[in-house]
C-alpha cells in the first residue's frame, strides 16, 4: 500500500462516517429529500461542497502543488447531451431507490445488506453503459 | 423543512469535505465515487471503452477509497450510532431497478452526487451544476410519481 492509496483510504474513511453521520447510508433519508419531506440532503451537500470549494479554490493560493506530488486542477467536464440525457436517468433511478454510488456504499457498511443487489446492478449498468453507448 | 433538526446534515457534509479536501491537498484527486464501477470493470473487460488509460491509473486508488467509505461506515456503527446495524425497508425490485439507472445514468453523465454535486460545484462547473438541477429535478419527479403509485417507504 503506498502512500496515495493509503490517503484515499483514510479520505474514505472520512467520507463513509460523515455520509453514515448524515444519514445519508438510509436510502429512506435520500427518499424523504425527494420526497419533499425534509430538506437536510441540500444541507449537507452545501456544507461538503463549500468545505470542498476552499480546498479547490483557496488552498492552491498559499500551496503550490499537492503534498504527495501530482498537480492542483478543478474538476471540469465538457457539457454535452449524455450528460443532461445520463442525469435524468440518473435522477429516475434515485428517485425510485433512494441510493446513489457513495450512500450505497456507507448503507453496506451500517449492515444493510440488501443494498449489495443495488450496487451489483449498479455494476451492471455501468458495463452496459459502457459496452453499448461507450 | 427540517423534521430531525439541521445539525447532523451540516456536521456530516463538514466531515465529508474534510475527507475530499484531506485528499486533494495531498495529491490532487478528486476523490468521487461513481467512477468505480467504470474502472473495476477494466479487471474484467477487455473492451476499449474500460481499457482508457485514465481508468487503469485510478482503478486501484478508487478500490482502497471505496473500502474506506464501507469502512467509515462500520466505525459509525460501532461507536456513535443510536441505531446499530440498520437494514432498510425499501423493496429489493426497487433496488435493482434503480441500481440499473444509477449505475448508467451516472457514468453516461460522468458523474454523481459526489462527483457533480460536491467536486464539480466546488470546481465551480457549469457543466456539473447542470447536471446537479437535472438529476435533483427527475430525482424528485421520480419519488413523487412512487409515492403517488402508492410504493412506501
Amino acid at each position: 500500500m503506498n502512500n496515495r492509496n493509503i490517503v484515499l483510504f483514510i479520505g474514505g474513511l472520512t467520507f463513509g462516517f460523515g455520509l453514515a453521520w448524515g444519514g445519508m447510508s438510509k436510502p429512506e433519508v435520500v427518499l424523504s429529500f425527494l420526497q419533499l419531506k425534509d430538506y437536510g440532503l441540500i444541507l449537507l451537500m452545501g456544507a461538503a461542497t463549500v468545505t470542498t470549494f476552499v480546498a479547490i479554490n483557496i488552498v492552491p493560493r498559499f500551496v503550490k502543488e499537492p503534498l504527495l506530488g501530482g498537480e492542483f486542477k478543478p474538476r471540469t467536464r465538457t457539457l454535452n447531451r449524455n450528460t443532461i440525457i445520463g442525469a435524468i436517468i440518473f435522477g429516475l433511478g434515485w428517485g425510485l431507490s433512494g441510493q446513489c454510488p457513495g450512500s450505497a456504499l456507507a448503507s453496506l457498511g451500517i449492515g444493510n445488506l440488501p443494498v449489495l443487489i443495488g450496487i451489483a446492478a449498479m455494476f451492471v449498468g455501468s458495463y452496459a453503459m459502457g459496452r453499448f453507448f461507450g | 423543512m427540517f423534521p430531525l433538526g439541521i445539525w447532523p446534515y451540516i456536521t456530516g457534509g463538514l466531515i465529508i469535505g474534510i475527507g475530499v479536501s484531506f485528499v486533494y491537498i495531498l495529491t490532487g484527486i478528486h476523490s468521487t465515487q461513481s467512477s468505480l464501477f467504470s474502472t473495476t470493470m477494466s479487471y474484467f473487460s477487455k473492451i476499449p471503452y474500460f481499457q482508457r488509460k485514465t481508468y487503469l491509473e485510478s482503478r486501484e486508488w478508487r478500490l482502497y477509497f471505496a473500502a474506506g467509505v464501507i469502512l467509515g461506515a462500520v466505525i459509525y456503527t460501532l461507536t456513535v450510532s443510536p441505531d446499530g446495524w440498520w437494514t432498510t425497508s425499501v423493496q429489493v425490485w426497487r433496488l435493482v431497478i434503480g441500481g440499473l439507472l444509477v449505475g448508467f445514468g451516472t457514468r453516461l453523465s460522468s458523474g454523481c452526487t459526489s462527483g457533480h454535486g460536491i467536486s464539480g460545484i466546488a470546481s465551480l462547473s457549469t457543466t456539473s451544476l447542470f447536471a446537479v438541477i437535472t438529476f435533483i429535478l427527475f430525482g424528485i419527479i421520480s419519488a413523487q410519481l412512487v409515492t403517488f403509485l402508492g410504493v412506501l417507504p
